[in-house]
């Protein structure tokens, strides 16, 4: 009986986090849509998720195009397929590991600051001065991180997918002994737009799941030190969660049959 | 009974948080141009109470007026309409710390009504002036700021745009005698100069005796006792005496458990 009731309990409380996430959201899309805006606010969230980013995503993805290129070259060897390595580079960085890589890499860095600095502010009531001084939390905190989210993941993508594949080449080049030229052009024969938008869809999309798990963690800690602690980690865990799930979902829709 | 309307009128206004009931059945007049302190115990819910009236807080049920507009169950228009005419100094200071100090002061002119950065700044600079903090204290940032200078910071943020009612959160709370007593001159200042109404919550009998014109005692989530502050020392009322007196024994019983 026990047991039952525990199980009962657990799915309660899924359901109540679920609507609670789910209000969250359409309140903050709701503010990020309808004006004031906050040009400042955005611009800074834009340079810390972009421009502060590109290192470690740049670092990411050259060192996954090399291991892709030297992987599948030593794979493919066995059926005799070597050729398709340029191939293999290119699709798979642009459809799924440059989004991913990045995404998940920006969940570690942005999405738990997002929740700890919102976070903080929750704890030491400068939420409630926000309301207090006439300033909405989801139009000034909130909608400003959503924004610089889902435009800023695109351009880190594009960026990760040019060095990825760069990387793929390098190894393919130097390592494997490829003709620079019939690299190039193995990897650009076989790519189509459809590749790159999808990527670039995805991206879009795990940005506004990791500004938005940051958001609501933070908003919605309480207890001091350890619950921004909490809220952090719970930041970036959901978010890598839904990015991968919704990576599935994105897939399905554009490429099954 | 005078007929001008109260400037803030809670009536029966509860909130429980869980099976915890902090406010039962709260009573309270402010009226113009009153400036009332509001002591009680710690944990009382004084706090609460303000935020309650700040829309921070949703009470359970009661009713709550601001110059005759209800509150509770307003739509938002209704609320941050009365909230232009609040200023607040939370107990922890709460400055926005990804911001400069006159940032922070001028936040609510800036944010809150659409004025001019460079014009809200000169604003800001003036309410520091008059918080004794001078201009390059401005330029700094909250966190390099003692808790004193906190303080008189949230102070000048809180009565930035002029504002009607202005609460005070243990405003001397953490500081000095000295200290205390330069705050307490500020705030009978400000409303003296700002002609505000003001509600604020202290522990400090001196601090209260300075500031207040009236005073109001909290306990089990009500107000049991409100007069005039020269009415303090006879009030008849056991615990009134027993905290003005800061005394262990009397109706009061503190929650202790001896091992
Ligand atoms: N957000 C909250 N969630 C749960 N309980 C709360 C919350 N806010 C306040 N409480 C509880 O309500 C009670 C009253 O809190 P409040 O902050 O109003 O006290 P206070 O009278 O201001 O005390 P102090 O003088 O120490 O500041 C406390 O027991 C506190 O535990
Ligand atoms: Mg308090």
């Amino acid at each position: 009986m026990n047991f039952l009731a525990a199980i009962g309990r657990a799915f309660l409380a899924f359901l109540e986090a679920t609507g609670r996430v789910f209000i969250f959201t359409l309140t903050s899309v709701s503010h990020c849509v309808r004006p004031p805006f906050f040009p400042r606010l955005i611009g800074r969230q834009m340079i810390e998720i972009g421009y502060f980013s590109l290192p470690v995503v740049g670092m990411t993805a050259l060192f996954t195009g090399m291991v892709l290129a030297l992987q599948s070259y030593t794979g493919f060897a066995r059926f005799s397929a070597e050729g398709a390595v340029a191939t293999v580079v290119v699709l798979s960085m642009t459809r799924e590991l440059g989004p991913v890589i990045a995404g998940l890499m920006v969940a570690g860095r942005i999405g738990a600051a997002m929740a700890a600095e919102i976070g903080t502010m929750r704890v030491t009531e400068q939420i409630d001065a926000l309301t207090t001084l006439s300033t909405n939390p989801f139009k000034y905190l909130v909608a400003p991180r959503l924004i610089a989210g889902m435009t800023m993941l695109p351009l880190l993508v594009v960026v990760a997918d040019i060095i990825g594949v760069f990387g793929g080449y390098l190894v393919g080049v130097h390592k494997l002994g490829f003709n620079p030229a019939a690299y190039l052009k193995r990897t650009f024969d076989y790519l189509e737009m459809l590749d790159v938008v999808s990527g670039l869809v995805k991206a879009a999309v795990f940005g506004f799941i990791v500004a938005l798990m940051g958001c609501y963690h933070g908003y919605h800690s309480r207890g001091g030190a350890q619950g921004v602690g909490a809220a952090t980690t719970s930041a970036v865990v959901s978010a890598s969660i839904l990015m991968l799930i919704s990576n599935y979902v994105i897939t399905e829709l554009f490429f099954a049959k | 009974m005078s007929e001008t309307t109260p400037k803030i009128r809670i009536r029966g206004l509860c909130k429980a948080f869980g099976p915890k009931v902090v406010l039962d059945h709260l009573d309270l007049d402010v009226m113009p141009g009153d400036s009332l302190v509001v002591i009680g115990g710690s944990g009382t819910g004084k706090s609460v109470m303000i935020k309650c009236v700040l829309g921070i807080i949703t009470p359970d049920s009661g009713s709550i007026r601001v110059d005759g507009v209800e509150l509770v169950g307003a739509s938002t228009e209704v609320r941050e309409q009365a909230l232009r005419k609040f200023g607040m100094l939370f107990q922890g200071s709460a400055l926005f710390d990804s911001l400069q100090v006159w940032e922070n002061v001028a936040f609510g002119l800036i944010q809150g009504r659409g004025r001019s950065r460079s014009e809200a700044k000169k604003v800001a600079l003036e309410k520091l002036a008059q918080v004794g903090l001078n201009a390059d204290v401005g330029e700094l940032w909250p966190a390099e700021l003692s808790g004193g200078m906190q303080k008189r910071v949230a102070l000048a943020r809180a009565i930035a745009a002029d504002p009607d009612i202005i609460f005070f959160d243990e405003p001397t709370t953490g500081l000095d005698p000295i200290m205390s007593d330069v705050i307490n001159d500020l705030v009978v200042a400000c409303v003296k100069k700002l002609g505000a109404t003001t509600l604020s919550i202290t522990h400090d009998l001196t601090s209260a005796r300075k500031i207040a014109n009236r005073i109001a005692m909290i306990f089990g989530g009500r107000i049991i006792w409100s007069g005039p502050v020269s009415e303090i020392d006879r009030s008849g009322n056991a615990h009134v005496d027993q905290f003005i007196h800061g005394r262990a024994e009397g109706p009061i019983k503190m929650e202790l458990r001896r091992a």
